[in-house]
């Protein structure tokens, strides 16, 4: 029973970093019916603007206490892949806005394959490890929880929190939902349609940055291919949730962090993978828009 | 009077977004170039600043966009009225004719490319021309028509293609090794197997539509991927199979050096491993055309008709009787089959399998291709392939752009790098591909090419 | 006030092709369509008319099987007697087996494929067979070879009949509208079905692609094929159907010829959108000739 609780524990953990995630791609899916392959990619950087933040504020001030060091981290994090997202969306994408649909498609694949080669070219292709940031942990019993996994919990709640004030109580939110769900009828509106996609983005990046630091602070390694399977698990969390739905990408982003954590302990730890995708193909086999998304009706 | 203020307003507006450009790039660039992380001698991860390598970044995208808005769009948007005003149609007759003979040339200087090569560069020095870039190119271009007629004939968005080039591929390197068939048993039954697999995995998730099938698709090839990494016993995990049999000239001749039958014995032409590799180079030229002839003759069969109807709207093609199910499934089938002859001419060139080979990225690669040359077209595919693959080859000769950055300098690191770019800037400026129109498969009177503004991408 | 289905079969005469019984479809609590029945007989054109959300589409949706139905029976006769409950049919094999062919509301091309070739993808399964399910296609048998010629020359006797031999080699989606709908038709024609089932033909043509249409809808009755077709214009069903039936709030209201259904007052109050008590006024009214 403990080993149970202690699975859930990591799972939990785990899971939220993919929520975090998950949430780039389902708004991004919902407001431009684009999959942004990009967006693991954008999780990796925000690790590394993390990471390289983390190295320079130790070296000039030795001492600083953890709690402001990972504030320090997550806010320039945040800052970086939104400015990075933002740019990519009017760099790579709005240019091919209602253009042929595989066409940002392949060019969100083009942009992930850049970000990575990117970092691999101007950081090494080399393993960043850094010293760990918090190292406390607290006994209940046989089960062990670290402060870590604390602070990924409760970060992530605090932000989907806001993230839902955000979506469902202010008029940016409004207008997101609007251009959601008729892009031309929110502009003859009045919504800024490009702005409020711009916006969509930098929000997505934001999270995605605070998962990065998150990864970074719970793992303390960053790599320049970080950004694919965890990018990977968490688009399979927003589908599996049903993409285009807000708590659908957390739901699917915390099962499959359970999955992945229960997984491991009780059968193989080779397989877990394996169990997430093929979880996901059984799940749209029965239900296909995913567990919380809307039935596609068949207009005929 | 009024133009030069015309041309001063263009002058500050392209200052004004250079200048911004600049501070994004700076902005951008700031962490990533300015400062390089790196380990030092106690393996601690440190820092040190590179402003003059963020100073170049940053004058590069602000220069580039001082041309782009100052010079580029307005040339651009000149070019476009004059064209406007012609009113000359783009397709004419005469880029028909040309386009005939474009295809007999192209053929012509594949099936003597060997030879030239071995004239230009001899026997040995043919190698690198023969096997990096032809049998390269091939291979991709078989993969890419296989994929073609999934995602650009039935419009099934498939993102997992690699995993049926990975079945092919073993079943090829498992089935020499345990029961000792040759390479020519082996072809067809890895396209079979391949096939078998595209039903398997095809029959539950074709009623999903667009992109959950793109995820769908995805999880499979992955699946497939860990499979052959864990699963040791038989695929003897990352390690790999290795020792794969070689091709045989129909069973004639061996490539084999110790074998009676050798080919350079039988013709008494000196040792070198350049005449396998020619005539691996023929192999998959001929499986190459092979899929295009079974694409084309697809094509104008009402299967094929079927795809592309599946293609364009999949409720209509149910209202005119169209089993949608099988007709997705024998597009997935088909495609399945190219790839696993791909796979297994791809193990029997190397000699090694590992699941290295088969990686999201590749399948990513083949979709590109395919998007990138047009979707549906041979022709378009093919320049892709070669501009694609070819291009990023290219930048493993590169050796002397090691004398201009200093001897640290790999280009092949900028490999991928580069050709992520050029997925976009392709995607940004031609987003239907090199070639967007659609030839169509019947005429009554005259044969006319479709527009691409009117195909559709299909949608499941 | 309901009319019985009873009392209207016995005015019909000669054989019915398609026979909807007590046919009723609810979209999660909302009935759409509620104990619906009628007949349309073969060689006719009968016309399914109503008020905008009627449920007129609904039941072409059943019927063509894009919707299973909640309740009710849907027979279909074919000319050699066979009889096939569309209800249990899957919506291709309505269309292969028992030979019902539709068109849709939101025009439906392959608009990326020439006018000849949508019209040849509609015969698929004839070319499937021809083919031998495309292996003796691939061998260069030369049964394909006379089946595809032979479907050209039967797409080539549609276009003529609808005016579009000129437009074979052009996109689909390059026709003008009515041209489009046109089109529409004559492809479902090319499946050679019995019952061609035509969702609002009419809706947004000018009066000269209108007079086309009802050309083309009159030589395809001449042919021997049953017509039931949407309408919510009036004017348009008067002109070329046989025999109508009125549908409101997915229950039948009226059924009979047009000049019946023109002077049931409740089609009138349907159409008009007057208060029930307003009903007796009009058919009052009706009697005296003044409307």
């Amino acid at each position: 029973m403990e080993y149970f609780i202690q699975q859930l524990a990591n799972g939990l953990t785990l899971g939220s970093i993919y929520g975090l995630i998950a949430i780039g791609y389902t708004m991004v899916y919902g407001i431009i019916g684009m999959i942004n392959f990009a967006h693991g990619d954008i999780f990796m950087l925000g690790g590394f603007a993390a990471l390289i933040v983390f190295l320079i504020v130790t070296s000039f001030f030795a001492g600083v206490p953890v709690a402001l060091m990972l504030l320090i981290m997550l806010v320039v994090a945040m800052l970086m892949t939104s400015l990075w997202n933002w740019t990519i969306e009017r760099v790579a994408y709005r240019p091919l806005r209602g253009s042929f649909r595989l066409a940002p498609l392949i060019t969100a694949i083009g942009m992930s394959i850049v970000l990575s080669n990117f970092i691999q070219v101007t950081q090494g292709p080399r393993n960043k490890p850094i010293p760990a940031l918090v190292s406390d942990v607290y006994h209940f019993g046989a089960i062990t929880i670290s402060l870590k996994q604390i602070i990924i919990v409760v970060v992530t709640a605090v932000l989907l929190t806001i993230f839902w004030y955000i979506v469902n109580k202010t008029p940016l939110g409004r207008a997101q939902r609007a251009t959601e769900q008729d892009r031309k009828m929110a502009a003859l509106l009045g919504v800024d349609v490009d702005r409020t996609i711009s916006i969509t983005f930098v929000m997505g990046a934001a999270l995605a940055a605070v998962a990065g630091t998150m990864y970074l602070m719970y793992y303390g390694v960053a790599s320049f291919n970080d950004g694919f399977i965890p990018g990977v698990k968490a688009f399979t969390a927003a589908v599996l949730g049903g993409i285009g739905s807000l708590p659908g990408a957390v739901l699917g982003g915390l099962l499959i962090g359970l999955i992945e954590s229960l997984w491991s302990a009780y059968f193989t730890i080779a397989y877990k993978d394996v169990a997430t995708f093929a979880l996901l193909a059984f799940v749209l086999i029965f239900k296909p828009t995913g567990i919380l998304g809307r039935p596609e009706v068949e207009k005929v | 009077m009024t133009q030069s203020s015309a041309s001063e307003n263009l002058m500050g507006k392209a200052l004004k977004e250079a200048l911004f450009a600049g501070a994004t790039a700076f902005g951008l660039f700031l962490l990533y170039v300015g400062i390089e992380t790196y380990q030092n001698i106690n393996n601690q991860l440190v820092w040190r600043t590179r402003w003059g390598m963020l100073a170049i970044f940053v004058v590069i995208a602000a220069v580039s966009r001082f041309l782009m808005v100052a010079f580029i769009v307005p040339h651009l948007d000149r070019r476009k009225l004059a064209k406007a005003k012609s009113g000359i149609l783009e397709i004419s007759d005469e880029k028909s004719f040309f386009h005939k003979h474009f295809l007999k040339i192209a053929l012509f200087a594949l099936v003597i490319y060997p030879m030239v090569s071995v004239m230009l560069a001899g026997t040995q020095g043919s190698l690198k021309y023969v096997d990096n870039f032809g049998i390269q190119i091939l291979i991709y271009v078989m993969l890419a028509w296989g994929l073609n007629i999934v995602v650009g004939l039935a419009g099934l968005l498939d993102l997992g293609y690699v995993a049926f080039y990975a079945v092919g591929a073993y079943s090829y390197a498992l089935l020499s090794e345990h029961f000792g068939l040759s390479f020519w048993v082996l072809l067809p039954l890895s396209g079979i197997l391949a096939a078998f697999w595209g039903i398997i995995l095809g029959f539950p998730v074709l009623r999903l539509r667009g992109d959950y099938l793109a995820i769908v698709t995805l999880a499979f090839g992955e699946i497939i991927r860990l499979v052959l990494i864990n699963w040791t016993a038989v695929t003897k995990g990352t390690f790999g199979i290795s020792g794969i049999p070689k091709a045989s000239v129909f069973g004639i001749w061996s490539f084999d050096i110790g074998a009676a039958n050798n080919f350079t014995k039988a013709f008494g032409l000196p040792m070198s491993s350049a005449y396998y590799k020619i005539f691996l180079f023929y192999l998959i030229l001929a499986l190459c055309m092979l899929t295009a002839y079974v694409t084309i003759k697809l094509r104008r069969m009402p299967i094929g008709r079927a795809w592309e109807a599946l293609r364009e709207d999949e409720i209509a093609c149910r209202s005119l009787g169209i089993n949608t199910v099988t007709t997705k499934l024998t597009a997935f089938a088909i495609g399945a089959m190219f790839g696993g002859f791909a796979g297994a001419f791809f193990a029997t060139r190397q000699g090694f399998v590992s699941p290295e080979s088969f990686v999201f990225l590749e399948s990513a690669v083949i979709l590109a291709i395919v998007v990138l040359g047009g979707m549906g077209s041979l022709t378009g595919i093919a320049i892709a392939a070669v501009v694609m693959v070819g291009g990023t080859e290219l930048l493993r000769e590169m050796e002397f752009l090691k004398h201009v950055f200093g001897p640290d300098f790999t280009p092949e690191l900028y490999r991928m790098l580069l050709f992520g770019l050029a997925m976009i800037i392709v995607m940004v400026f031609k987003p239907r591909g090199f070639v967007g129109s659609r030839e169509p498969t019947a005429f009554l009177k005259e044969r006319k090419a479709v527009s691409g503004s009117f195909t559709k991408e299909g949608h499941g | 006030m309901t009319l019985g289905t009873d009392t209207m079969t016995s005015n019909i005469t000669g054989e019915p092709i398609l026979k909807v019984e007590h046919l009723s479809m609810k979209f999660g609590g909302l009935m759409a369509i509620n104990d619906f029945s009628f007949e349309a007989k073969r060689g006719e054109i009968t016309a399914l008319i109503g008020p905008n959300g009627a449920g007129k589409t609904t039941v072409f949706n059943c019927i063509t099987g894009f919707y299973k139905p909640t309740m009710g029976m849907i027979t279909l006769t074919q000319k050699r007697g066979e009889h096939h409950l569309l209800e249990r049919l899957r919506d291709f094999e309505i269309t292969k087996i028992a030979k019902v062919s539709r068109t849709f509301q939101n025009i439906r091309l392959f608009s990326g494929l020439t006018v000849l070739e949508n019209l040849l993808v509609a015969q698929h399964n004839a070319l499937m067979r021809a083919s031998g399910y495309t292996i003796l296609g691939l061998l260069g048998f030369p049964t394909y070879r006379k089946a595809s010629q032979a479907a050209v020359d039967k797409a080539r006797y549609w276009l003529e009949k609808a005016d579009l031999v000129d437009r074979a080699d052009d996109p689909a989606g390059d026709l003008p509208y009515g041209a489009q709908r046109r089109l529409e038709i004559i492809r479902a024609m090319c499946t050679e079905p019995e019952l061609l089932c035509l969702d609002e033909p009419a809706a947004g043509l000018n009066p000269r692609e209108s007079a086309a249409l009802n050309t083309l809808l009159h030589s395809i009755r001449d042919e021997g094929v049953s017509i039931l077709l949407i309408e919510h214009d009036m004017s348009v069903v008067m002109e070329i159907s046989d025999h109508v039936v009125v549908l409101e709030y997915g229950q039948k209201i009226s059924d009979g010829t047009p000049d019946h259904v023109k002077n049931d007052p409740k089609v009138i109050a349907a159409y008009l959108g007057v208060e029930d008590d307003e009903v007796e006024e009009i058919a009052e009214k009706l009697d005296e000739g003044t409307v």
